[in-house]
């Protein structure tokens, strides 16, 4: 039997789909009984989500009031305190995860894997190195905890219909009060999140300015997708940091990814591997973008998008 | 405060399109450019900010590797540390060990900052800063475009998947840095020269006395599945043709 420990990603009241994606991963190995704990400042609400994943064995809640926001230097020692008699600690490859587990991982002693892509054996794992150009297969020592993170990227968010049970979980452990939340800056929206949504319109430099990549903004809303955004276009103010796609930005894998305007620089690539259909708009018929485009299309992006938005809608 | 601590890793550049090696064993780096990994690169530049601000005295620029990190190391005495270390170990090192090594380095100078890159682009782990943070017992603010040191605590904004988040974390602290902190200066031929003079210890990996976890270890390396070239289309009627025949609109 392999006891694995998935920490719940959530902001308070919703989980994260990212949560169900690493039940996915930590039901490849063999014989897995999966937990899932959830520490909040009120837990009930994300518990009684994570409680509906399918092949969950048990949901475990941690509440105190210090854990209202994810703050590392806070929920790593609950985590480590937890740890027990699992063999396994997962979490995402967002933010959150790539933040928590590392040090999740020091403080219990071990090493950590990144981003797991497959399960190959009950200790070995692959993963990408240098922005995706290369996958190693890695195998971690089979006689002590292994703590990871989960490429969300490479897993389907498993199924829903289940009512795992809820409890209370144990990990009394005091806390520092060195790192303290401010705020957090948040482009509402109402479209998808980039992250998990079936489709994904991304503009790149050749959008020219901020009032012109409104243009992917109705293009995604015609279709009922994200909107997402190369480096140069982040960089460039058209849109918030939080759109980027890439080794550096986030990694998704949309059934549909659309990028306009986006020369295909190879660390934009990466975070688009692992996409359904790729479609490339391009005015540069030698862009790059078009060797991975599986539709391509070259024009002026000024007369195509209006076009196509129309089309679709 | 005194000292900034920062690491700079020996990497494959950026622009170098890696190739796995034909037995697997990882990529060719046989004459293949090597340069200060571009996340570190922002880590130093913002130290020396700090420092030129007025709030630092000195920032001590710090490599893990073979003497070929030499190189690196003088980049950035070039760019503006005052000095350097060279933790000397043949071989792989693992995670948990580095961390250690840069806990050992900030024990020893007393520094008020560990800077680090928020990952290197050839593992692409991101793990040191939240492992040095967790061993050392001090806050971390990983993924940051912002940092403002006010006395004795910082306030670093976060590039997180939900946006931008602010925290305040009191000092010493360790600092991963992301893309959007700033851009790093262009070395100047009289600093590579003056450069030359700053002093470069070496400390060999055994002297520190260090003990990491147990490696996880690397089996093979092989290329990503390749995507295939697909169909170019002409106009917007045959670009919604191809998706509706594909079952995606």
């Amino acid at each position: 039997m392999a006891k694995v420990l998935i920490i719940a990603e959530h902001d308070g009241s919703a989980l994260n789909p990212s949560t169900a994606k690493c039940v996915s991963c930590a039901a490849a190995i063999d014989g897995a009984e999966i937990d899932i704990a959830v520490l909040a400042a009120s837990a009930t609400d994300v518990a009684a989500q994570a409680a509906e994943i399918s092949s969950v064995s048990r949901v475990l809640t941690i509440e105190r009031p210090e854990n209202e926001h994810a703050v590392t230097a806070v929920l790593a020692p609950q985590v480590a305190a937890m740890a027990g008699d699992y063999s396994y600690i997962f979490g995402p490859s967002t933010t959150f995860g790539r933040d928590l587990m590392p040090h999740v991982a020091a403080l219990l002693g071990v090493n950590q894997v990144s981003d797991i892509m497959s399960v190959e054996g009950s200790h070995t794992f692959k993963r990408p190195v240098y922005a995706g150009n290369a996958i190693v297969t890695v195998e971690a020592p089979a006689d002590s905890l292994l703590v990871a993170t989960v490429r969300v990227a490479s897993w389907p968010a498993a199924a829903g219909g289940n009512s795992a049970s809820v409890e209370a979980g144990d990990a009394s452990v005091e806390v520092p009060s060195h790192t303290r939340y401010v705020s957090l800056e948040s482009a509402a929206s109402d479209r998808p999140d980039l992250q998990t949504a079936a489709k994904v319109v991304a503009g790149g430099r050749a959008l020219g300015s901020e009032e012109q990549f409104g243009l992917i903004y109705t293009l995604a809303d015609a279709l009922g997708g994200a909107v997402g955004a190369s480096r140069a276009a982040v960089d460039a103010g058209y849109c918030p940091n939080e759109l980027q796609v890439g080794q550096t930005g986030k990694i998704i894998a949309p059934d549909l990814y659309i990028a306009i305007g986006i020369s295909g620089a190879i660390q934009h690539l990466t975070g688009i591997k692992d996409a359904g259909t790729i479609v490339a708009i391009n005015k540069d018929e030698e862009a790059p973008i078009f060797e991975v485009a599986d539709i391509g299309l070259v024009g002026d992006l000024f007369q195509i998008v209006p076009e196509l938005t129309t089309a679709l809608d | 405060m005194e000292k900034i601590v920062v690491g700079l890793k020996r990497v494959v550049d950026y622009n170098v399109r890696v190739q796995v090696k034909s037995d697997g064993s990882g990529v060719e780096t046989d004459g293949v450019k090597m340069s200060i990994n571009p996340f570190d690169e922002i880590a130093l530049e913002e130290a020396l900010r700090i420092k030129e601000s007025g709030a630092a005295s000195e920032v001590i620029a710090v490599s893990i590797g073979t003497s070929d990190a030499q190189q690196q190391l003088r980049t950035g005495l070039a760019m503006g540390a005052d000095r350097a270390i060279l933790v000397t170990v043949d071989g792989d090192i693992d995670p948990l060990s580095v961390a250690h090594v840069f806990k050992a380095l900030a024990e020893k100078e007393n520094a008020g900052l560990v800077m680090l890159g928020k990952q290197a682009i050839d593992g692409d782990n991101s793990q040191i800063a939240q492992m040095l943070a967790a061993i050392w017992g001090r806050p971390q603010a990983t993924f940051a475009s912002s940092v403002t040191i006010d006395g004795d605590t910082a306030r670093v904004v976060r590039e997180v998947d939900a946006g931008l988040e602010t925290i305040e974390v009191d000092l010493p602290a360790v600092m991963s840095v992301d893309l959007r902190l700033n851009e790093p200066r262009y070395v100047k031929l009289p600093d590579i020269m003056k450069a030359k003079k700053k002093p470069l210890d070496e400390i060999p990996l055994a002297d520190l006395g260090i003990a990491g976890g147990p490696p996880i270890k690397e089996l093979a390396y092989a290329p990503p599945e390749d995507r295939q070239r697909g169909v170019m289309v002409d106009d917007v009627a045959g670009l919604v043709a191809a998706l509706k025949d594909k079952g995606i609109v």
